[in-house]
């Protein structure tokens, strides 16, 4: 059994992305106890998904390295991955929750050798990759993975495979009993940062990302152009390998729709920005980007960044909210609409479609497990009935990575007073 | 503490490290060469029995200087994190043999590998001694907040609601600040969750600004200690033992004590002035967004007149970027951010007030972010306000009334709209100190054009704020466009000058509400660098780490070099130009070590030594052996992992280079580069904290 020490003042941060990272260590470093609880097998969340991040297009491994060691470091943090809140009971300075742990088949013991990743055969898709490649049934999620533990996927349990795996291990890591268990333990106060996830572009009915291969979102180019990535960093179209050098943006994929998503994502203009620059760093002269936007909303100091790429020529500004992709015969995404600066019609192939796909909250509206203020986009809205529940990052609101620690950053202080009020009442 | 160094190696022959490697001649080493008495071998050095394995060592005094060998430093940290005791980590396994193909041709240069890495750890521990607390240590729960408007405000108040004492320092007579005049404010949420997806009803509206409520919470709180009409005349020390002496006007200079200090002086409303384009100052009928508010305050809910002659306004214009997002002569280049929500509240005003009053918003990119935003666009939308993409290139007179010439970027073509009333969104320019490094920009400068920008940069510099008594200038330094210090995308809070945070508008330009979500942020960080301050630790990035520089006065020559190069303004002069070090201002980077000529700056566990010792322990091969051998200085934070994720994708390194981890490029000292090539190294390759270092 799992045995979680925690009182009424310790914190609890749900998620383990960039927010709830931040949150757990900026009060874990002012000397507060805190548990981290997460979903996936390591921390990071969708930041590790990240090739480049806006507007210093710089890589996100050296502040998660930083991240990573602070939490390796720090004994006041109890980090829980494939673990996941279900349940909390009580009152602000006097919390329970149920957390369910998913078995990792994978003890402490483990060196991250790989001898089991080597020794299994099966194959599942990856999910880290957005389903574009392929990962063993003992995997590690990602190279610079923390915990640096591999994972048993639960379907090669009972199968040959997994004995395959147990096999291989010479460190006894491999615990082919572990099960489910669900532990409940007290906290004051709760950091709520469950992050987003994209929204399903297949719903998007007239873009065709369920029926043509070369529409794709724009956190599957992302994996395209890393080089730890499924094509080893070739922007490749999915149908047929070719080249990705004419490449179509499409802004507010899903958002600021009153089909889909009512609120601006923030992030994708500038993320299409950035994935721009990978095209045209890739293929310089050869490169033809149209980015299809309402409103470019390159806000503050993005600014300089929005200045940069539009001095590229090979890089063009379309406003238009596109009516539809249709494949032709050669499988190049034609993108269909009117540009309104002057009303002209357009029907432009591709060799590639990304949509630049919106953020929705990570939680649905009635899955929380406690009551607290929800706005009808699924986001948390600060508020004194959420006792002392605080969201952080983008279960509050779709927010940049700046932004999002910048937001957990306060949401740790907020948990702070909270614990300090039950310390100060009791002593 | 002057302790007898017990020296103890272990070596792991797990995860392939035995059967790759010669792990006897790997012990000899250790204990021939390295001189370590105790070599202990083990098959998982990582498991609960290894680990007690070293911790008995160390209980019964026989360990103080551990060096283990097997996987990189940066894996099983958990696992070999002893107290009290120098390490230093033979980086074998990712180092050596996942970065080496296992054939019979490579065993040779693959063992001299990891022959040398066992060298080079076995000469840095030696080297190290064990940090222990420097007695410098305070606890001063103080806070300082500077700035008394919403930012300096929410700050305090969160502040004191997690029961840390603060001192608010307002320059006016009056809290509130620039914000201080709203009518109202863009409302702080998006709809609520029982309105139906896809039906606008109950939308937020402007609501209450809530200043007044919040200035009579700060007055209330009986932590809070408001000064009013007060400036900061000097404050030094460091985190935990600053000294502000806050000077009143027509009052006692005050000296008070603080663990840590927030700065909040938010921002300047742009000079409107410079845009004489649009009739800014020819009439008064043309305002600034910052102006508006006060119109709309005054009249307090009756109708808004136009300022000439008091006609009931029937139609307004509100021109979005009036001088922002533009590259002309006194403009802003950036995006202001707030503007198309203030204008969306501002052109509610006049429809609520008016609901015949034709009110339009001329803009590019309408930029209304998040839920919150969209939805409050959605709400001007209801309430009829028209928007026009279009950009307005002149404001003339016309009769009584204003023209507004603009191009219609969707009909494409120039056009004209009269209007009673025009409102120019205005943006926000940082309301900061003086750059600290503006001299530095003048001497380093390039080109005269440089220069001369620079000097006129120096010339027209604000008042101090914080009136630092730092050796590196008075203020905080700052990033692109004078906004203050931020490490831009991971660290929002983390700034060049240890425990002083910056919050709100002067660190990038923002909302109210997000000004006071900053705020909150801030005040985390100013109390957590009081709370580091007593316990002696560093705070971001090094959480934890004891150490802190040391200085031989005897061998310094007053060079200034330490005091000058130091990123985050740590190190003072005394009066005859030696440097003083503030230990809790320190980030434990080592720059001061690796500026210094005459080498008398070191850490305990981070010297000239321990990274000299390492190289000259390097096993160098005769020069005719065809086996070069490459100093390999790596960031620890970029570099050294990228290698290791490189081993660990089966990526082959070259056999002939040694690496060692450094804090950052700026500490290496040029001695290490010297010595190693006297020592026979081939070559050296400095490997910074680099864009294109990781990923690959």
């Amino acid at each position: 059994m799992t045995a979680v020490v925690a009182t009424n003042e310790t914190i609890l941060v749900v998620g383990g992305g960039i927010s709830g990272m931040t949150a757990a260590l900026e009060a874990a470093e002012t000397g507060k106890r805190v548990v981290l609880v997460e979903k996936r097998p390591y921390l990071g969340g969708r930041v590790t998904q990240l090739y480049k991040y806006f507007p210093k297009l710089c890589f996100p491994t050296c502040g998660l390295e930083i991240n990573q060691r602070r939490a390796k470091m720090n004994p006041n943090l109890t980090i829980l991955t494939l673990a996941e809140v279900m349940g909390l009971t009580g009152r602000e300075g006097d919390y329970t929750a149920t957390v369910k742990l998913s078995p990792r088949y994978v003890n402490e013991r483990c060196t991250a050798c790989g001898d089991c990743g080597t020794a299994v055969e099966a194959e599942f898709d990856d999910d880290y990759n957005y389903g574009l490649g392929k990962r063993k049934g003992a995997y590690l999620p990602y190279r610079m993975a923390h915990p640096a533990r591999y994972v048993l996927d639960p379907a090669i349990i009972g199968t040959p495979d997994a004995d395959k795996a147990k096999a291989a291990c010479q460190y006894d890591a491999i615990d082919l009993e572990m099960r489910e268990e669900t532990v409940e333990f007290r906290c004051g106060a709760v950091i709520w940062a469950t992050g987003w996830r994209p929204y399903d572009a297949a719903k998007i009915q007239p873009y065709g990302y369920d029926r043509i291969a070369n529409v794709i979102t724009s956190v599957e180019f992302e994996r395209l152009a890393d080089p730890n990535g499924p094509t080893g960093g070739k922007l490749i179209r999915p149908s047929d390998g070719k080249e990705a050098k004419k490449v179509a943006f499409i802004q507010c994929a899903g958002s600021r729709d009153r089909n889909h998503l009512l609120h601006c994502s923030r992030i994708c203009c500038m993320a299409s920005l950035k994935q721009a620059t990978y095209v045209a760093d890739a293929f310089a002269d050869d490169a033809e980007i149209n980015i299809y936007y309402i409103d470019l909303r390159a806000i503050d100091r993005f600014e300089d960044f929005y200045n940069k790429v539009r001095a590229n020529q090979r890089i063009k500004f379309i406003k238009s909210k596109p009516a539809s992709i249709v494949a032709d015969k050669d499988g190049n995404p034609v993108v269909h609409g009117v540009d309104t600066e002057g009303y002209n019609r357009f029907a432009e192939p591709h060799d590639l479609v990304v949509l630049a796909i919106g953020m929705e909250p990570s939680v649905d509206k009635d899955d929380f497990p406690v009551s607290i203020v929800i706005n009808r986009e699924g986001f948390i809205e600060a508020a004194p009935e959420n006792g002392g529940v605080f969201a952080a990052g983008c279960a509050s609101d779709a927010l940049d990575v700046n932004r999002a620690a910048q937001h957990a950053t306060g949401a740790a202080l907020r948990a702070i007073q909270v614990v300090n009020r039950v310390a100060r009442a009791e002593v | 503490m002057a302790v007898e160094k017990k020296l103890a190696g272990y070596l792991c022959t797990g995860c392939g490290i035995g059967e790759r490697l010669d792990t006897s001649q790997l012990m000899n080493i250790a204990t021939r060469e390295g001189k370590f008495p105790s070599v202990k071998q083990h098959a998982m050095l990582c498991s609960p029995a290894g680990v007690k394995l070293i911790q008995d060592d160390i209980d019964a005094g026989a360990a103080t200087h551990l060096m283990i060998a097997g996987c990189s430093r940066r894996s099983k940290v958990e696992a070999f994190s002893f107290r009290n005791v120098a390490m230093s980590r033979a980086n074998l396994r990712e180092g050596v043999i996942w970065a080496r193909p296992d054939t019979p041709e490579n065993t040779e240069t693959t063992q001299e590998m990891a022959d040398d890495y066992i060298r080079m750890a076995c000469a840095e521990v030696k080297f190290m001694t064990v940090p222990t607390p420097s007695g410098e240590q305070e606890l001063n729960k103080n806070i300082l907040v500077v700035g008394g408007g919403v930012t300096g405000m929410t700050a305090a108040l969160e502040t004191a609601a997690a029961g840390y004492p603060v001192h608010l320092v307002c320059d006016e007579d009056v809290l509130g600040g620039v914000w201080k005049d709203l009518y109202k404010r863009v409302p702080f949420r998006a709809a609520a969750s029982d309105v139906p997806n896809g039906r606008d009803v109950d939308l937020p509206g402007p609501e209450d600004p809530g200043i007044a409520d919040m200035i009579e919470r700060v007055l209330a709180n009986e932590r809070i200690t408001v000064h009013l009409n007060a400036r900061l005349s000097k404050t030094s020390g460091a985190p935990g033992r600053f000294s502000a002496d806050i000077d009143v006007q027509s009052g006692p200079t005050v000296t008070e004590n603080f663990g840590a200090i927030v700065q909040a002086s938010d921002f300047k409303p742009y000079d409107a002035n410079k845009l004489p384009e649009f009739a800014y100052g020819k009439t008064p009928n043309v305002l600034t967004n910052f102006e508006l508010e006060r119109l709309a305050k005054a009249a307090n809910g009756g109708p808004l007149k136009r300022p000439s002659d008091g006609k009931v306004v029937e139609s307004v214009a509100f021109i979005q970027c009036a001088g922002q997002r533009s590259d002309k002569e006194g403009h802003l280049p950036y995006c202001s951010g707030f503007c198309y929500t203030e204008s969306i509240k501002q052109a509610m005003y006049f429809r609520e007030q008016n609901p015949d009053c034709d009110t339009t918003i001329l803009f590019d990119d309408l930029r209304t972010p998040g839920a919150a935003g969209e939805d409050f666009y959605r709400c001007g939308q209801q309430a009829m306000v028209t928007f026009t993409k279009g950009k307005a290139s002149a404001v003339v007179q016309n009769g009584k009334g204003l023209k507004v010439q603009f191009k219609d970027l969707i009909l494409n073509e120039a056009t004209e709209m009269d209007c009673d009333l025009v409102v120019l969104a205005t943006g926000q320019v940082p309301n900061n100190g003086p750059d600290p490094y503006a001299q530095l920009a003048v001497d380093e400068a390039e080109s005269e054009e440089e220069k001369e920008a620079a000097r006129q940069k120096l010339a027209v510099a604000p008042p101090s704020i914080l009136n630092l008594d730092y050796r590196q200038g008075t203020d905080l330094p700052q990033l692109k466009h004078g906004f203050l210090d931020s490490h831009f995308i991971c660290f929002p809070y983390e700034t060049r000058r240890t425990g002083i945070y910056a919050a709100g508008p002067v660190r990038r330009p923002m909302d109210m509400k997000q000004a006071m979500e900053d705020a909150v942020g801030a005040a985390m960080k100013a109390i957590q660098a009081a709370e580091s301050a007593a316990q002696g630790t560093a705070v971001h990035p090094r959480v934890g780490d004891l150490s802190y520089p040391s200085f031989r006065k005897e061998g310094c020559t007053q060079c200034k070099r330490c005091t000058v190069e130091c990123p985050f303004g740590a190190i003072n002069e005394d009066e005859q130009r030696y440097p003083v070090f503030n230990e809790s201002r320190c980030r434990r980077c080592g720059t001061c070590m690796g500026a210094c000529p005459v080498r008398v700056i070191s850490f305990e566990n981070y010297s000239i030594d321990t990274v000299n010792q390492q190289i000259k322990a390097v096993d160098i091969p005769d020069e005719f052996s065809e086996k070069p051998r490459i100093l390999v200085l790596a960031c620890e934070n970029d570099a050294y992992p990228a290698l290791d994720m490189a081993a660990q994708a089966g990526i082959e390194t070259t056999p002939f280079a040694r690496v060692v981890p450094v804090r950052c490029l700026g500490s290496v000292s040029l001695s290490w580069i010297t010595d190693s090539l006297n020592s026979g190294f081939d070559g050296i390759r400095c490997r910074p904290w680099k864009r294109e270092a990781r990923g690959r």
